[in-house]
């Protein structure tokens, strides 16, 4: 078998380099194509009818009048009468006219009476859930009743963490078009090469019917893999419109109802510890909802899961609301919140500094070097030791500064990954797999593993990607996606390499095997004179071009890639006692991903991931009202976002030495949005000397705290 | 079928004419009309930034703004921002400091930092987060962007 392996870290030549991104310059010049962006001739515009109520039943439907429109081509019944409805914003009706006014006004056309039935739309009060709530049953782990018997210190907290949206700036959907022996669907889609396969399953068409086309995508964060009943009925639309394309995107208020959540958590946390902070004993009561289907099951004790001593019990609750989509990192948010805001309590309890209560009890931890590591690093790069301050000494003015930290983990992997590459008889090499790039950089990444192997410039590298019809590449979920596309291009690019050394080795009087790829020449080894220009050798392949495969196993992935990293969070906030508004100073996060591919995106990786904890953490919440059953805050007025004076400095440390890069390329997206929103509950609790229970931490909720304590 | 009204005003340096509906928005000429996709509609009710153009020497979220308006106005909107094939030292701050990912965002971020240095070509990094407060990015960390702008804007001093 060909020698896969990396080249040795300091031989590279572009791996673990700051690369300007290949897909830059159209992104910037606003020439770069989203889906949401095609107006292909003849299209038609569609649009969505949905429930009013948060639990219905649609008594009657009728669209003759929505029918009759002028420019209104085909109309679409989701829910027939007697179905009955779970959340509001459900697909009713759909609608497609020739502009996208008429559609609007169609809608309103339509008749549809319901009986409303009772709904539950808030999971906060688990008293209120009832039956609704199931209990997933007791996990007992060694004996927790002794554990707290024997504890020299306990401590027992109330935690929430709130059910927020995704918020893509590019909502769901799709252009398709039905022709008479093909649909070509062109979607904003996280899975290029295996949404096609759903929608034909859906439309009930053989998936080799279904051609998948996608250039860019304006954000997904998990909630953008299937075809939607949105893309279901636009495909049908376009059929019924003569195959006519059809361009259905939701609008925001839609988008924040239906188009994906994550599920929220909330429940009592109680630890038992040594008085020298080691941890000996954990007790949760906890539950969450992720919509209708229940669902949310953080895996906690998060990250210190050796804890001798455990009791935990979790229900599942059932509302009418909007349902869960994987968010990136599904239930590591939550479940760090719960952990490590309890650590934090519990460091507080003893008077001790926190830093030094995670240090102790990294042992309970799979990798406790890893994190004491990166807790080191990040101290040092927060200048933790000077302005760390016991909880709530925070001087005597209304100004209080604070510091937290949190640590957390996640598994990654490489996704099964098919790639190609063609080294043409021009010199010109092409790339082609079903993969996607989410904004992350996925193109620029296997671009530089085809350069780094073939010994060429990061411009000769064409990379072909977005298109079902090139080799089946994974769904970009669970940061997979680096992991299975390095490991496919870098496997694909050896085995053309080899064709390329064979065909040649004759012209350098040398064996295959005795030739190498170097700054554009394949050259023999050790004696670099006797050499072909890159283009030389390619011609030497006459009228044929190579193409060869690489394959990632996900089950079988081999040395190229791993799975696990950890990573430490850290904030400094200032609160301001008097008005309740917490304002971020500084996070730190120092991030594991095993062999870096390139360290500029892999950095924004996780500056972006930092902003979408501080969101969380001070912004986001999904606001449901109890009496209508409506999401009060689907905009993005109300539905907030950080902004750019909302941040304070960010400070991204990869870890690059030699003992992470040995273990292979690991993937990135999601552990960075983990921990800074634990690490932003502590830090508060530093500053202000009680405990925030809820996030986001608004003015309302601080103030209460403070309130509590003093009164 | 909803009336229409004629509608001529310049876009990019260049005169343009169209017909827009009443109550489209001036995002719902440019994008589906007009076909300058570059700007992108985000939120739709003037919070995300995403549609920013100028118009008639001011930023506005052109979402918020109805066609019929720009009756006689200038706009430019990101694909006026390059001079044909050179991009603006913005642009190319923008993409070596990474500081775009998904993208969607990145077109009203360079609109609005244009008009920045436009006014003030030497912004303190509050100056920055300032006149950029109104512009939202879900996934890049709008650290690299206030590098980028900072980048530049010294870029084009060393210009002068």
């Amino acid at each position: 078998m060909p020698n896969y392996n990396w080249p040795p870290q300091g031989q590279r030549r572009l791996m673990g380099k700051r690369l300007s991104r290949l897909d830059g310059i159209e992104k910037a010049s606003g020439y770069a194509k989203y889906a949401s962006d095609l107006n292909p001739p003849n299209l038609l515009h569609g649009a969505l009818l949905t429930a009013p109520h948060a639990h219905c039943r649609v008594t009657s439907i009728d669209v003759s009048e929505a029918k009759a429109m002028q420019g209104v081509t085909s109309v679409r019944v989701i829910a027939p009468a007697g179905t009955e409805i779970q959340w509001r914003g459900a697909e009713v009706a759909a609608v497609s006219a020739t502009s996208e006014t008429i559609a609007l006004d169609a809608l309103k056309k339509i008749k549809v009476q319901y009986e409303v039935l009772p709904h539950l739309v808030k999971e906060e009060d688990l008293k209120k859930a009832g039956p609704r709530a199931k209990a997933a049953g007791e996990q007992l782990t060694g004996d927790p009743d002794q554990g707290f018997k024997e504890a020299d210190v306990v401590v027992e907290g109330y935690y929430g963490i709130p059910v927020i949206t995704h918020c893509c700036l590019e909502p769901h959907g799709q252009v398709v078009e039905w022709k008479s022996d093909a649909v070509n669907m062109f979607p904003s889609t996280q899975n290029v090469t295996g949404i096609g396969g759903d929608l034909a399953k859906a439309l009930e068409l053989p998936a080799t019917q279904v051609r998948v086309q996608m250039n860019h995508i304006g954000g997904g964060f998990g909630s953008k893999f299937v075809s939607d009943r949105w893309g279901i009925e636009a495909a049908h639309m376009s059929k019924e419109s003569g195959g006519r394309p059809v361009k259905l995107f939701l609008d925001r208020e839609t988008e924040l109802t239906i188009a994906g959540v994550r599920p929220s958590c909330f429940g009592k946390v109680k630890l038992g510890a040594k008085k020298d902070g080691t941890i000996t004993t954990w007790e949760s009561d906890t539950w969450a909802t992720g919509g209708h289907g229940g669902g949310g099951s953080p895996p906690i004790p998060y990250v210190f899961t050796n804890i001798p001593n455990q009791r935990k019990a979790h229900s599942a609750v059932s509302i009418n609301a909007g349902g869960v989509r994987a968010w990136r990192a599904p239930n590591h948010q939550q479940a760090c919140f719960m952990t490590d805001c309890a650590l934090e309590d519990l460091a507080a309890k003893l008077n001790m500094d926190p830093l030094d209560v995670f240090a102790k009890n990294a042992d309970l931890t799979p990798r406790p070097e890893v994190y004491r590591n990166q807790l080191r690093q990040a101290a040092e790069l927060m200048d933790w030791k000077k302005k760390w301050h016991p909880r709530g000494q925070s001087g005597s003015g209304t100004l209080k500064r604070g510091l937290g930290v949190a640590i957390h983990t996640w598994q990654g992997g490489g996704h099964d990954s098919k790639a190609i590459c063609r080294i043409n008889p021009d010199g010109t090499v092409e790339v082609e797999l079903g993969s996607q790039d989410l904004g992350t950089g996925t193109r620029t990444a296997i671009a530089i593993v085809a350069a780094e192997t073939l010994g060429l410039p990061l411009n000769a590298i064409r990379v072909k990607i977005g298109d079902n019809q090139y080799p089946p590449s994974g769904a970009s979920g669970g940061s997979t996606t680096i992991g299975g596309v390095s490991a496919s291009t870098r496997k694909a690019s050896v085995n053309s390499l080899e064709k390329l050394f064979a065909a040649v080795a004759p012209s350098l009087g040398a064996q295959a095997d005795q030739l190498e790829a170097v700054d554009g020449r394949i050259q023999v080894k050790g004696q670099a004179s006797k050499n072909l220009t890159w283009k030389a050798a390619c011609n030497k392949l006459g009228a044929t071009s190579i193409a060869e495969m690489g394959e990632n196993e996900r089950r079988n992935p081999g040395s190229l890639i791993s799975a696990g990293v950890g990573g430490v969070q850290m904030a400094e906030v200032e609160v301001d006692t008097e008005t309740g508004i917490v304002r971020m100073i500084k996070s730190v996060a120092v991030q594991d991903c095993g062999t870096v591919v390139n360290l500029k995106t892999a950095e924004s990786q996780v500056y972006g991931g930092c902003i979408m904890s501080i969101a969380a953490a001070l912004l986001e919440e999904r606001v449901m009202d109890e009496q209508t059953g409506r999401v009060l805050n689907p905009d993005m007025e109300f539905y907030k976002l950080s902004g750019i004076g909302d941040i304070g400095e960010i400070v991204v440390k990869m870890n690059m030495e030699k003992e992470y890069d040995d273990r292979g390329v690991i993937g990135l997206g999601e552990p960075a949005a983990i921990g800074l929103n634990a690490a932003i509950g502590n830090a508060v609790a530093n500053a202000i000397g009680v405990r925030v229970s809820n996030a986001p931490f608004t003015p309302d909720r601080v103030l209460a705290a403070l309130e509590g304590r003093t009164a | 079928m909803p009336t229409t009204v004629r509608v001529e005003c310049t876009i990019n340096d260049e005169t343009r004419e169209f017909l827009c509906e009443p109550r489209q928005s001036l995002l719902e000429c440019l994008r589906d009309v007009l076909g300058l996709t570059g700007t992108k509609e985000g939120c739709n009710d003037g919070n995300c930034g995403s549609c920013t153009v100028m118009m008639d020497g001011r930023i506005v979220p052109s979402c918020l703004v109805l066609g019929v308006e720009s009756q006689g106005s200038e706009i430019t909107t990101i694909e006026g921002v390059a001079r044909g094939s050179e991009l603006h030292p913005l642009q190319t701050a923008f993409l070596e400091s990474a500081a775009l990912q998904c993208g969607i965002c990145t077109p009203g971020f360079i609109v609005a930092a244009k008009a920045l240095l436009d006014r003030n070509p030497r912004p303190d990094e509050h100056e920055i987060r300032l006149w950029l407060a109104n512009n939202l990015c879900r996934c890049t960390g709008y650290d690299k962007i206030i590098r980028a702008v900072q980048q530049a804007a010294a870029t084009l001093q060393e210009a002068k």
